[in-house]
């Protein structure tokens, strides 16, 4: 079984992808990118990660996550996080990747924010 | 009483979740709070994952040991690779402006950040030992 499940939602020419699980070394880390690289190929360029289910992470999630951030936008998109858990939330902020990603606590705000 | 659990591992992904299975399995046997068990889990798995990836290089007929050690007033953890070694502070700060998108480099910073020393050493036989404690 693998440790994470992606689902995708799609509002409007936003794509949300549901992530519940562990995003971590191995098969986490390999399904988050597969998931990006199918929604680049599907021509879909904005995508918002939904990471309430995310009950762990490591530094390769973490990495997982910048990689997945820097391949949308050179296609063009941009990626948004929401409702990071205060774990996430540490470790982006030890990592200073808070100053990176626009983060949302509101799906409908985020979606918004897209416009 | 100070409490040891000892392990060896393969030079394989998967032995890193093995590894933080164990080590948060013995802080719960031992009582420890959420919070440090956390940061313990998040230490074992960077550091197995250091010397798999990085000591070991993959390299199957080579494993790395875990010894995680409970001595009433802190947490000990250390794990060995058998690998050439590297020097820690050759590594690029990733909170540093110009490698923030890079994609790893992070699990120095994590293992740093969640224990309250973190020391590198090369064993007398060979490899690196990385040797963390997380005061209780």
């Amino acid at each position: 079984m693998s440790d994470i499940n992606i689902s995708e939602r799609q509002a409007g020419d936003v794509t949300i992808l549901d992530l519940e699980g562990k995003v971590t070394i191995g098969e986490g880390s390999v399904a988050l990118r597969n998931a990006i690289r199918r929604l680049l190929g599907e021509g879909k360029n904005k995508i918002l990660m939904n990471l309430a289910g995310v009950g762990y992470i490591d530094s390769s999630g973490i990495g997982e996550l910048v990689s997945s951030f820097t391949a949308v936008n050179k296609e063009g998109g941009t990626l948004k996080l929401l409702k990071l858990t205060q774990k996430i939330q540490d470790l982006l902020a030890i990592t200073k990747l808070l100053t990176v990603f626009d983060v949302f606590d509101d799906e409908a705000e985020a979606l918004a924010s897209f416009e | 009483m100070s409490k040891t659990k000892e392990l060896t591992l393969p030079s394989k992904i998967e032995s890193v979740d093995e590894a933080a299975v164990n080590a948060e399995a013995f802080a719960r046997e031992i009582g420890l709070s959420d919070e440090v068990i956390s940061a313990i889990d998040l230490a074992v798995r960077e550091s197995v994952a250091n010397a798999v990836k990085h000591g070991n290089k993959l390299d199957a007929t080579k494993n790395v040991d875990v010894t995680l050690i409970h001595s009433g007033k802190s947490f000990d953890i250390a794990v060995r690779d058998y690998g050439p070694g590297f020097v820690p502070t050759e590594i690029p700060d990733p909170t540093d402006p110009a490698n923030l998108l890079n994609a790893s480099g992070r699990g120095i910073l994590f293992m740093r950040s969640f224990m309250d020393t973190v020391e590198w050493s090369e064993h007398p036989q060979g490899g690196m030992v990385v040797s963390m404690t997380k005061r209780l």
